[in-house]
């Protein structure tokens, strides 16, 4: 990214199934701990999803909470712990000068399942149709919330990007300081999905939801048997900084946003685009100035569906070949699919490798799968290496949307 | 319901609403506003769950009459007639 400012990850706030802090995430990622569990929603009946158990009320009052959405609390709860990770004092900055980018993946179906359940309780009598419906179906509604909750007056707005949603808003923040269009940027994703019986019925008509008669081992990437997805919430933020103000306060830096890339498939409304993700995955490398061999670890977008466990392996193969210095790891063996925010999220159990050389593996594999036998696939259990320089991030969506975030050890 | 009831009924509402507010020291003749914190989105809350709880329609024009726990009491007092009081919902 020459002539550009250099941009850097000055503050981690998330949630995740398996931990509400970034501590507690990684330790639970190198220990194998799943955030797994068995579920229940309304008409859908018994499965199971990743949820998440933070307290709400660390930064909102009961009256917020009632007001808002799931994904606007899980936003809320992010952004604040990214503040406060980041030691940033928000007054100083100006409050204007901060921009809010969360990406989705949806956003809408909860509130809109929730009250066509309510007024089907009045014979669909749509005078019982909530005046809240607007506000917290509207798309940025995540991003607005936390607007609200830190007084925050500068842009915000969600980046709609299916299951890339969480790299998306990343790069919407990197892109938004390199600009001067603020001096702080709030950027990753969120999710709410787990709240919306649509999304496991259709994933169930798609036969893409995953089974196991144990819930932590229904997500398994590159597991021979793997049958599907795991649907999951989460939500994690990062505050960024330019290079160079972050060192003028003397912060804390994780990483340096190396380079990213974002492509479309054009090829089909839900089956992914191995071409185009090695095409993406290129680009974003070069974006970053490195050679595959340059990049240390690869975070996979893996979901656990058969074809797309395979077709991604397929482009990770062609772009990394046999390359000795790169490792693939996965999170959602561990946490599920946090749509939205897995971007995000999945990032940041990878940012500690940069300091210790650990790499969290990929669980749950009890046979791999040949096809899915990439060389530098971590299984089962942590592996500490040399070091770890660099780590490709990779997000992929519905509609053919693919995304790919290189960060690096802050130079 | 008499008028006192129509008061513990919409304090019931309000506590369901703004469950952060204390809600012991409200007085009857002081607008609600002034006492706590409430907007217009709460005041159609108010509304909401008149029409939900006691089947009672409070036209957009009337609104006003809903500004303190005595002329909500005194508003609602012929269209909660006969009616059973629902509270702690």
């Amino acid at each position: 990214m020459a002539d550009l400012p250099r941009v850097v990850i000055t503050g981690v706030g998330l949630t995740s199934p398996n931990g509400n802090h970034l501590a507690e995430f990684r330790a639970n990622l190198l220990s194998g701990v799943s955030g797994v569990v068995p579920y229940e929603i309304r008409y859908f009946g018994p499965t199971v999803a990743g949820v998440c158990h933070f307290e709400a009320t660390r930064y909102q009052n009961r009256k917020a909470l009632r007001r808002g959405t799931r994904a606007g609390s899980i936003a809320i709860y992010c952004a604040n712990e990214a503040v406060r990770d980041a030691g940033i004092d928000l007054d100083q900055v100006g409050r204007h000068r901060v921009g809010v980018y969360v990406g989705t993946t949806e956003h809408g179906n909860v509130e809109t399942e929730q009250m066509i359940h309510e007024v089907s309780q009045y014979d669909y009598d749509l005078s019982f149709w909530s005046h809240h419906h607007n506000p917290r179906t509207v798309a940025n509604n995540p991003a607005g919330e936390i607007t609200l909750n830190l007084g925050i007056t500068g842009p915000h707005y969600c980046i709609g990007g299916a299951c890339a949603g969480g790299n998306l808003g990343l790069i919407q923040g990197v892109q938004m300081l390199q600009l001067g269009q603020v001096d702080l940027a709030l950027a990753g994703g969120v999710s709410e999905s787990i709240h919306t019986f649509g999304i496991f019925a259709s994933f169930q008509s798609e036969g893409a939801l995953g089974k196991h008669e144990d819930p932590t081992r229904v997500s398994r990437p590159f597991d021979k048997n793997r049958n599907g997805i795991v649907v999951s919430e989460g939500g994690c933020l990062y505050t960024l900084e330019r290079l160079e103000d972050a060192r003028r306060r003397g912060a804390h830096i994780y990483a340096e946003v190396l380079g990213y890339h974002v492509n479309s498939d054009a090829t089909d409304f839900v089956l992914p685009n191995p071409h185009r993700q090695n095409e993406c995955m290129r680009a974003a490398i070069a974006h970053a100035g490195l050679e595959p061999e340059g990049i240390h670890l690869v975070s996979t977008h893996a979901t656990s569906t058969p074809l797309g466990d395979i077709q991604e392996c397929q482009a990770l193969r062609e772009v990394f070949g046999d390359s000795p210095t790169t490792h693939i790891n996965n999170t959602k063996s561990f946490v599920g699919h946090t749509m939205g925010a897995a971007g995000s999220l999945e990032l940041a159990g990878n940012l500690p490798s940069l300091n210790d050389g650990v790499i969290h593996p990929t669980i749950n594999i009890e046979e791999l799968d040949p096809d899915c036998d990439l060389r530098g696939l971590v299984i089962n259990e942590p592996k500490q290496v040399d070091r770890i320089d660099s780590v490709l991030n990779l997000s992929f969506g519905m509609l053919g949307i693919n995304s790919a975030v290189v960060i690096g050890r802050p130079q | 319901m008499t008028k006192e009831d129509i008061v513990l009924v919409i304090k019931d509402i309000i506590a369901t609403i703004a469950p952060d507010e204390e809600l012991s020291g409200l007085t009857l003749s002081d607008p609600l506003r002034e006492q706590i914190e409430l907007d217009s989105m709460d005041f159609l809350d108010i509304v909401m769950e008149l029409r939900k709880r006691y089947g009672v329609v409070v036209p957009e024009e009337d609104y006003g009459q809903l500004a303190s726990l005595e002329s909500c009491a005194n508003y609602l007092e012929p269209a909660m007639a006969g009616k059973e009081m629902n509270i702690g919902v």
